[in-house]
């Protein structure tokens, strides 16, 4: 059995045997810092030993970047490696590999699938995107009308459009789901393939939101190509894939911890500290009342972490996303009308492709825009009360007039 | 300027000993304090049910969590106290735990607990032979102490009036806070000395029974003097409000709980009404507030148990947040109960009760943020 020591020594080997090495840092000139102070050989080597030694999550199997060791346990691993500053694969930009593909892979995969795909998504040499949401298909995400064909040798023919892609424009492979059979209800005609995103018919144009920037795509499918090897899970058995992506995705919230005032409610507040001429009574009120929730929010997340690390999964984790989608609503609406005529400006409407989220270094107007994405984004707010009321607190489900209609025959 | 970042990570979470304790008081309530129990005992105008605290007291030791047990108690702490809290929260179980099992044992740990006249009162609170009342408004907050409205002369012979104190009527001690010769100070009071008139008063809340009361020269023994009575009594107040936060918190639950289990089996228009998503929404963002509001209390807890120096911080939070829970989440309980959350019969209006004038006890929520606009330096405008 891998216990912290035995993985403390496993780190400490693989430190010795690939001593990380810095590049001098450039002039600022050439660019900025992070992950790019590596030099890209030695990264991609140091990311790639890790992931041969088993420690990149140590919870996997053996063979795929793990020890079969107790996930609570990739922290030490974690920690070591930051204290001896090995570089990492920059989680923020590979996130939907991470979180949703690799999981899913891991389920439902074969063992070539695994194979080849698991290692260069973890390294961050293969990024990864989600092709779900349609323009028919959000929060009724089964009712989707992407096809796919089957041709005389068996590969899969793809015609549709996504939409709500992530980092398209930077993937080499998606997660796909598709309707290989229209003739049945709509949860059991789905089907789950790996798509590669550099195949011809594969169109990926920049959907420009809210904030005037493209942080998301459309993407068209025309005649898409896909070989059945390619295919995670049985034909028809789509559904049930996406149920482990979907609930991935949601583990995935409230994993990081955060210092008090570390998130939105940090930049408010300071914001108050900074302005005393902008102080109001009613916005003294309002603030103080955000202050406390957001900080019974941070504990509220402290208490799901430690009951994971003790192995009690709470249901809290549905309620989170609903917590901070509301939290940085309000919190950045307030930060708006506190700043007064800085408030009536923006900084800056470009269009421009942003490679993550920057909530805190951009300015108010900013955060309150892309907040009105939180409570719509990865489940809307009404589908995850739903899914509590429904899955935590055990209320009747919602009578559903489309379980036993063929697909065709829904009205759309 | 740091606001105040908490140098450690609490414990959010139950120890198995917290569960087990939890198991005891649970079982207990279940049989002597379910709802009609309940209603009854309120209404034959007892202050509290004795058989029920005897059991609580002398059969559990819960009484005696927060006296060291070198002091005849049980040596746990808050942590222990705030779960037991929670179980009678759930049952609105007229007890006067939280006045006497936590304000009062506080404010005694807070004086000399070698002299006699503490200790052998503190002992006797652990063991449940007596119960006492901090004599204190119950809305009176934490740094909200304004002078004494007791003056005691050089004989200790006191004389005043203590408006809404609760618990009052069913003590057999009180604990008062007072203006002596030499400044404020700290006097034991039999209640049933001469001179001490207690004015029973209605109260909004039926379960925790308030009483104004009256001293006219009633004999007081000096327990703590000057800095250290001020402390005691302080630290009794912050104390007592954070654990409030738990009985919030129990409460909260039991609303929620109640709620859930009526509207899955309560059936109108063809169809249980907990499968109406208006009601299924009001229901699942209750539930967030009462799993976030776990979080702060037990926070709360924690950090009272471990002595803080974020405690001020953590106990201002707790009351911020969860009295205001308490009330939204026994409101909801009566609108979704309907007609029948309306009626003296069920027992949603006890919660209620419980529920608003726990919002005002020991400071309101409004309070509560304005010490933590000190606190993390989010000064007023």
């Amino acid at each position: 059995m891998t216990d912290a020591a035995d993985l403390r020594r496993r780190t400490a080997d693989l430190l010795a045997a690939h001593p990380p090495t810095r590049r001098p840092r450039p002039p600022l000139a050439e660019g900025p810092a992070g992950p790019h102070l590596w030099s890209g050989t030695d990264r991609l080597d140091f990311l790639g030993a890790r992931f041969d030694a088993g420690l990149a999550w140590v919870h996997f199997p053996e063979g795929l970047g793990g020890l079969d060791a107790p996930r609570s346990l990739q922290a030490v691993v974690d920690a070591e490696l930051a204290a001896a500053g090995a570089p990492d694969n920059d989680p923020g930009r590979i996130g939907i590999g991470l979180g949703m593909a690799a999981p899913t892979i891991l389920r439902y995969g074969t063992e070539e699938q695994k194979k080849r795909f698991l290692r260069p998504l973890w390294t961050g040499e293969e990024v990864w995107c989600q092709l779900f949401s349609e323009p028919g298909a959000g929060s009724d995400l089964a009712a989707l009308a992407t096809r796919a064909v089957r041709d005389e040798d068996g590969d899969w023919i793809v015609d549709g459009q996504k939409v709500w892609t992530s980092s398209a424009h930077l993937a080499r492979w998606a997660i796909l789901v598709a309707r290989t059979d229209p003739a049945v209800p709509k949860h059991r005609g789905l089907t789950y393939f790996v798509c590669d995103m550099t195949d011809p018919g594969v169109e990926v144009r920049p959907l420009r939101q809210i904030t005037g920037e493209a942080e998301f795509n459309e993407v068209f499918l025309t005649g898409v190509r896909i070989p059945d090897a390619h295919r995670l899970g049985d034909v028809g058995d789509g559904w049930q894939v996406a149920r482990t992506t979907l609930m991935n995705e949601r583990v995935a919230i409230g994993g990081v911890r955060t210092p008090r005032e570390g998130g939105m409610i940090g930049v408010a507040a300071a914001a108050w500290r900074d302005r005393p001429e902008l102080r109001t009574h009613d916005l003294h009120q309002r603030l103080l009342t955000l202050w406390v929730e957001a900080e019974v929010a941070r504990l509220t997340g402290e208490r799901l972490r430690q009951q994971l690390s003790m192995g009690q999964p709470g249901p809290e984790g549905s309620g989170m996303k609903l917590a901070f989608a509301r939290l940085a609503q309000q919190i950045s609406g307030w930060d708006v009308e506190f700043r007064g005529e800085d408030g009536l400006t923006y900084d800056d409407w470009t269009l421009r492709r942003p490679d993550g989220v920057d909530f805190i270094g951009r300015e108010a107007g900013y955060r309150y825009l892309r907040a009105k994405g939180n409570s719509i984004e990865g489940g809307t707010s009404e589908v995850l009360l739903n899914i509590v009321a429904e899955r935590v607190l055990g209320l009747p489900p919602e009578p559903r007039t489309d379980k036993d209609v063929a697909w065709k025959d829904l009205p759309r | 300027m740091s606001p105040t970042t908490p140098a450690a990570t609490p414990d959010l979470l139950y120890s198995e000993e917290e569960e087990a304790l939890r198991a005891a008081v649970r079982a207990l309530l279940a049989d002597r304090a379910d709802p009609a129990t309940v209603l009854a005992a309120v209404e034959s105008g007892r202050p509290h049910d004795p058989d029920l605290w005897r059991a609580l007291t002398a059969g559990i030791g819960a009484a005696g969590l927060l006296v060291p047990e070198k002091l005849g108690g049980q040596g746990a702490g808050p942590r222990e106290a705030a779960v037991v809290l929670e179980e009678l929260g759930r049952a609105v179980a007229p007890a006067p735990y939280l006045t006497s099992a936590v304000l009062a044992v506080t404010a005694l740990l807070g004086c000399d607990t070698g002299r006699p006249e503490v200790a052998g009162p503190l002992a006797a609170l652990a063991e449940g032979r007596t119960v006492c009342a901090l004599a204190v408004p119950l809305p009176t907050a934490p740094g909200g102490t304004g002078p004494a409205t007791v003056r005691a002369d050089a004989a200790g012979a006191l004389t005043g009036r203590i408006t809404s104190v609760a618990d009052a009527a069913g003590a057999g001690l009180l604990l008062v806070p007072a203006d002596g010769p030499d400044g404020p100070a700290l006097y034991a009071v039999q209640a049933a000395a001469d001179g001490v008139r207690s004015e029973p008063v209605t109260p909004l809340d039926l379960t925790r029974p308030l009483a104004h009361v009256v001293l006219d020269g009633a004999a007081g023994r000096p327990l703590a003097r000057g800095e250290q009575a001020r402390v005691a009594v302080e630290r009794a107040l912050r104390t007592g409000a954070g654990l409030l936060a738990s009985e919030q918190l129990g409460l909260a639950e039991w609303c929620l709980t109640e709620t859930v289990r009526y509207t899955r089996e309560r059936t109108q228009f063809g169809r249980p009404i907990g499968s109406f998503q208006a009601l299924k929404h009001r229901m699942a963002a209750l539930w967030l507030d009462v799993a976030s509001a776990r979080a702060a209390a037990r926070n709360a807890a924690d950090a009272l148990a471990g002595d803080t120096p974020d405690a001020p911080v953590a106990v201002a939070l707790a009351q911020a947040y969860c009295a205001p829970v308490a009330v939204r989440a026994a409101e909801e309980c009566i609108q979704l109960h309907g007609g029948i959350g309306m009626t003296w019969e069920h027992p949603a209006h006890l919660f209620l009760k419980r529920a608003k004038s726990d919002e005002l006890a020991l400071g309101t929520p409004g309070r509560h943020r304005a010490a933590l606009a000190g606190l993390v330096d989010l000064a007023a405008p």
